[in-house]
């Protein structure tokens, strides 16, 4: 078993077939094939190799237009992503916010844009782990009840208690450096690597924090500062954004599809676009229908079980677009959950200079790349937070240094004037001493933010697309507002200058729904069939030998990013799967 | 790369072809970049080659426009104890592949950057009776003194056109390892482990 070249080749049945190949499909392909299923997986990109298209150690000069972004290639030229907020032939629908007209989702500035929506979509093997930002997050005993703790959205039908043990071997397979800490809703890992040290800027930035009462601590990131089999440990340079060839950085295409092909027990199919979850006259999920791109035939694969962690809205379209006469409104949704509960991460960010970081001796402060140091969210800024009209929690990371310069090189505070030998003295004067604060939030539910099928519009694929809806809540906009003041307080303490004013009021700043690629809920689990799409143990209500893997089933968007959680969850889902075929309790379609 | 996408709008052959032709054309100067970007013929693409760099449209710059961006990037950026000119990294051929791009971005760079290289030819050629290339370092240097000086005619008339190519030149000039030099970046090489800030830096920021 391995990478199939045709689908031609591919076995007359599975027992089960993965759809998506990132962390949610990688992590569910690995648990399913050590456990002994034949798995087949099918992602809709194509197949990618971070060991020899990683651009490891090329300069911007190396590059297009210095690496810059362009609609292209949205995050830099660099960016490991295929894909991006569009993906040719294949739309979605969002709604213009001035206009209140419906249009396609495209490139934009997200957070002055008129969509209500965008959409990250990687369309390659490993899906967005190839890039993602590699923050490590555990989701807190209070993040499993937001509504027991304060009244509002909805508790989880699972507890950290539950999970723990599942991010303790999602921990040990992903490798995540990071500290033992004590903070009750910031669970500590048995397994953290050594943490890199900090950067100037960033204990600049601690020391600041102290005084405000807000502790900063080692990250967590997944990041290998240790080897571990197969892979290197990081060497601290050229930016993991990029993808890693020694898979340092962790992503599914080093870190865990490698491993699951190493079983055995492994095929993949890319290029291979999933178009609905096939049932037999019993209502029991019996294969997947898929369209492979290369040849454009439509195909159906049989299997015992369909496991989908294409990401949350992707995996969504699929059960929307499953439509029989048993479940007409889509697989999974006879509760009329399903779409439902989309949420993304807030995220507000101020930028100042620091006069201690000028003129600085030179030195290398390349390091992960990410950041080294943050702040959770610490209980001085959840009292003022809470006097604000804002509920929920944010972290804080702390950008800026002596990176590897780009296009957008400042020349510092006279810059307007300067050209000559003055210049680049400027420049180097002012060079690594710009820094960013960023803050990444929770954003409570609500009923005006989901995804539907377009009525009208349909992929090159003859698939119906997506269109969005969404509003943020004003607890949302306040937190931005909490996190631009905490933040300009938090530069000013570290001795800085606030380059621009922080807002007063942020509802003119808040970004685009989705532009943070944090999408979770879609298909909430929930303690009853009513409540929701899927069990506790993510598998549908109305057919369980269907599971989803992704962050579609997460019933609340904590301030912890969602990848960890993902594949903690897709191990516990798909282990249970896994026993219920094995003993009979999940029966095999006819 | 097993090809992920539907059939390219046009085959690479022709592409090139047409490449091919609008570079050699004199044509390709006075082109409507916008019907051109809309064609959607010469774009990096989703899913390029990052190992390599191929720039795949063609440039638009007119070589005596070339020789005002060189000419005034040395200004901008002239060899000195930091390092070279911005012309011996090669910040001439950057400026004309940026504003080349069939982008959003760098097409509004283009409707600046054009007139306003016209604008300082014809400056320097009604100061000094020659174009501004021609002029020798004092004279060019003088113009460039003149569009940073507050209140000067010359600034009301050239400082956001020279405002603008002056970060492109210096964004194309960091961004290379002799510009790295220059500014003091020395990331961007392999170690065994991240050391962290010297003793020399702490006392530096105030940390010691």
């Amino acid at each position: 078993m391995a990478f199939l070249q045709t689908s031609k080749t591919r076995a007359a049945r599975y027992d089960v077939v993965v759809v998506g190949s990132g962390a949610a499909g990688g992590m569910a392909a690995l648990t399913l094939a050590k456990a002994g299923a034949k798995v087949l997986m099918l992602e809709a990109g194509r197949k990618y190799d971070p060991v020899t298209e990683t651009p490891m150690f090329q300069t911007n000069a190396d590059a297009p237009l210095r690496g810059a972004n362009t609609p292209d290639k949205p995050y830099g030229f660099y960016d490991a992503t295929i894909g991006g907020w569009t993906v040719k032939g294949e739309p979605y629908t969002v709604k213009n916010k001035t206009s209140g007209t419906w249009q396609d989702g495209t490139f934009a500035k997200r957070d002055a844009t008129d969509q209500n929506f965008m959409w990250w979509r990687a369309r390659m093997l490993g899906g967005r782990t190839n890039h993602w930002g590699r923050v490590s997050l555990r989701m807190g005993p209070d993040d499993f009840k937001p509504r027991s703790t304060d009244g509002l959205g909805f508790d989880w039908p699972i507890s950290y208690e539950e999970i723990a043990p599942y991010y303790d071997r999602t921990d040990q397979i992903v490798g995540i450096f990071g500290s033992k800490e004590g903070i009750r809703n910031d669970p500590d890992s048995d397994f953290f690597l050594p943490p890199p040290k900090p950067r100037a800027y960033e204990l600049l930035f601690q020391r600041g924090a102290k005084k405000l009462g807000i502790p900063v601590i080692p990250s967590r990131i997944a990041v290998l500062t240790k080897p571990m089999p197969g892979r290197a440990p990081c060497f601290y340079a050229t930016p993991c954004s990029r993808g890693c060839a020694i898979g340092a950085a962790f992503q599914s295409t080093t870190s865990l599809i490698p491993y699951a092909l190493e079983t055995g027990n492994l095929d993949v199919i890319t290029n291979a676009m999933v178009r609905e979850v096939t049932l037999d006259a019993r209502g029991r999920a019996n294969g997947v229908h898929f369209i492979d791109k290369l040849t454009g035939q439509e195909e159906h694969v049989p299997a015992r079980a369909v496991v989908l962690g294409a990401s949350a809205c992707e995996t969504g379209r699929i059960l929307l677009n499953s439509r029989s006469n048993r479940f007409p409104q889509g697989l999974g949704n006879s509760s009329g959950h399903l779409g439902r509960w989309l949420t993304d991460s807030t995220a507000g960010d101020l930028s100042g200079q620091i006069p201690a970081l000028e003129n600085m001796p030179l030195h290398n402060e390349d390091g992960v790349s990410f950041q080294h140091l943050y702040a959770p969210w610490s209980e001085a800024q959840a009292k003022s937070a809470k006097a604000m009209g804002s509920p929920r929690g944010y972290y804080t990371s702390f950008g800026g240094g002596r990176k590897m310069p780009g296009m957008s090189v400042s020349l510092g505070p006279n810059g307007g004037n300067l050209f000559g030998t003055k210049l680049k003295e400027e420049a180097r004067r002012y060079y690594g001493s710009f820094v960013n604060v960023s803050g990444r939030g929770e954003m409570v539910p609500n009923e005006h933010c989901y995804a539907e099928l377009d009525p009208e519009k349909k992929d090159r694929f003859g698939i119906p697309v997506l269109r969005f809806h969404w509003k943020w809540n004003d607890y949302e906009v306040r937190q931005v507002e909490h996190m631009h003041q905490t933040f300009a307080e938090m530069i000013e303490a570290a001795g800085g200058k606030v380059t621009k004013a922080p807002v007063k009021d942020a509802s003119g700043i808040m970004t685009a729904g989705g532009s943070v690629n944090h999408e979770m809920g879609v298909t909430r689990m929930s303690a009853k069939p009513e409540d929701g799409v899927t069990n506790p143990y993510s598998q549908l209500w109305d057919c369980p030998n269907v599971v989803v893997a992704d962050a579609g089933v997460f019933v609340s968007s904590p301030y912890k990013n969602p990848t960890l959680t993902i594949m903690a969850l897709a191990i516990r889902a798909c282990e249970k799967l896994q026993a219920g075929m094995n003993d009979g309790s999940i029966p095999a379609p006819a | 790369m097993d090809g992920s996408t539907a059939p390219l709008p046009l085959s690479l052959s022709r592409r090139d072809a047409l490449r091919r032709i609008l570079t050699a054309s004199a044509l390709a100067a006075s082109l409507d970049i916008t019907a051109f970007a809309a064609e959607d013929i010469a774009r990096i693409g989703e899913d390029p080659n990052l190992l390599v760099k191929d720039i795949p449209w063609p440039r638009l710059l007119t070589p005596e426009e070339k020789r005002i961006v060189t000419a005034l990037g040395d200004v901008i950026i002239p060899a000195d104890e930091y390092g070279p000119a911005a012309s011996a990294v090669g910040v001439p051929d950057f400026i004309d592949e940026w504003v080349s791009a069939p982008y959003p971005e760098q097409q509004k760079d283009l409707s600046a950057i054009r007139p306003g290289l016209a604008w300082i030819d014809s400056e320097a050629k009604q100061r000094f009776g020659k174009g501004y290339a021609d002029c020798d370092l004092a004279q060019q240097t003088a113009l460039v003194t003149d569009i940073v000086t507050d209140g000067s005619p010359a600034r009301k008339a050239g400082y956001s056109f020279f405002k603008l190519l002056r970060d492109r030149v210096a964004g194309g000039y960091f961004s290379t390892p002799e510009g790295w030099k220059a500014i003091g970046y020395t990331g961007n090489v392999p170690s065994m482990e991240f050391t962290g800030p010297s003793p020399e830096v702490l006392q530096h920021v105030g940390l010691a």
